[in-house]
């Protein structure tokens, strides 16, 4: 199966970039919010800048909400978008598509809030995700909530408090780092997502 | 544990990259794009683009130039300058920043910094602060609007400490302190300054304005415990190779990305 990408439009996130690092690993990704088109994706990435209300808004009022939760292709959350798969946020006081349970809560306000800048991972599980990532490699973070206990962690990162950096549980996935903005290590990582089927 | 980033600024005049000394007498440096890409490579953390004549002149950033950077970087960069809503930050943002800063249009208008962050988030909003250091009491630390344009610039009549934790209050992300008197004179960053803001508030903070040497950011990074450096001249002149500078950052024990 040929490999179609589709990026959920939702909102004023920040699309720009996301479609010109797939780019960078020879994918073509497109971005759309119309159902049939990201039921006929081979994967779906849901983005994320943003505030929690108002993505949450955007997404039930296009209806997409029900589409995200019936897709079984890979699915991928990146930063909000990865909070959004989570059962409630705490900004704004959200309910999110409920995808993977767990709350997503304020990062604490020490040592800086929010946790802005480049962090490293530390690998719980393994998973093809993270495959040829090790624990010198850098990411970027930036975000001011995060999800401290989840079962599906298969990547720690810590700020004030250990977080799930990257979490996966059968078809779905959510990165709270910006693949698309981690230089060598982010490219990597977006090509396994685009391996798995 | 994060890294402390080095962030070269490039100061955007008319779509071009320039450079002034204290803000004035501005000339050209270098193509955009190529000025990305070199950085990118060098191991730059973020870039920030202040279009500098934005504010002053009333009007927004142009995002064609954004667009372009959007497309030749894998790093995050921010952009700055006459950002005065919620429909110009999504503007700059849709076109592929990752971070918007206000200056000027938030001391005219302190509400732009609670939208922003209502609907972007804060991560997404950063605060840039110049400030005219004109005696040791904190007193003496002025605020100054429209630096952009020397003509046009005056005191805000804001307390540089209440603005901090102003505009944190307000959902600010991170800040950038600039201190004009220390900028492009390449004496070292303002620390007085720097130390007090760290100390009053837990946003992110970013020096800019001073640097001309590796030891002027060793020395901040030690004694202000500023999350990011941004410079300008020092590394548009090729005098300071980002990639060398970490290395001496890391020698010096302080953690940054390799």
């Amino acid at each position: 199966m040929s490999t179609r990408v589709v990026i959920v439009r939702a909102g004023g996130a920040n699309f720009g970039s996301l479609l010109a690092a797939c780019a960078r690993v020879g994918v073509a990704a497109t971005l759309s919010d119309a159902p049939a088109t990201l039921r006929s994706a081979s994967h779906v990435i849901l983005p994320g800048v943003g505030a929690a209300a108002q993505a949450m808004r955007t997404l039930r009022a296009s209806g997409l909400d029900r589409v995200l939760a019936r897709l079984s292709q890979p699915l991928l959350g990146i930063c909000l978008g990865m909070q959004l798969l989570f059962e409630s946020l705490a900004e704004g006081e959200v309910e999110g598509l409920g995808l993977l349970r767990g709350r997503v809560e304020r990062l604490p306000a020490a040592p800086r809030w929010p946790h802005m800048g480049w962090n490293r991972l530390d690998q719980t599980r393994p998973h093809a995700l993270l495959h040829g990532i090790d624990a010198a490699d850098w990411f970027y973070f930036v975000h001011g909530y995060g999800v401290a206990d989840s079962a599906d962690a298969i990547a720690l990162s810590g700020h004030g408090r250990p977080f799930a950096a990257a979490v996966a549980r059968g078809h779905i996935a959510g990165l709270q780092f910006h693949p698309e903005k981690s230089a060598a290590a982010g490219r990597r990582l977006l090509a396994n997502f685009f391996a798995l089927t | 544990m994060l890294a402390r980033r080095l962030i070269p600024c490039l100061d955007v005049a008319d779509g071009a990259v320039v450079k002034g000394v204290r803000f004035r007498n501005h000339r050209v440096v270098g193509d955009i794009v190529e000025l990305t890409r070199r950085y990118a490579a060098e191991g730059a953390d973020e870039l920030v683009f202040y279009d500098i004549t934005a504010s002053p002149e009333g009007r927004c950033v142009d995002v064609a130039w954004v667009a372009r950077v959007a497309r030749e970087l894998d790093i995050p960069f921010c952009v700055a300058g006459g950002i005065r809503s919620v429909a110009d930050a999504e503007a700059v943002l849709a076109a592929g920043a990752d971070k918007v800063s206000v200056n000027s249009p938030a001391l005219a208008r302190p509400a732009l910094v609670d939208e922003l962050a209502a609907r972007f988030g804060s991560q997404c909003v950063v605060v840039g602060i110049d400030v005219d250091v004109r005696g040791e009491a904190s007193r003496d630390w002025r605020v100054v609007a429209n630096s952009g344009k020397p003509e046009q610039a005056s005191d805000a009549g804001r307390d540089l400490l209440a603005w901090v934790r102003e505009v944190e209050a307000r959902g600010a992300g991170e800040i950038v302190l600039n201190a004009i008197r220390h900028d492009g004179v390449r004496g070292g960053y303002a620390h007085a300054q720097l130390a007090a803001v760290r100390a009053a508030t837990r946003l992110p903070l970013v020096a800019s304005g001073g640097a001309g040497c590796a030891e002027h950011f060793v020395a901040v990074f030690e004694h202000c415990d500023v999350d990011a450096a941004l410079a300008a001249s020092v590394f548009h002149s090729g005098a300071l190779p980002i990639d060398a500078l970490k290395r001496t950052l890391a020698a010096r024990g302080i953690v940054v990305r390799s």
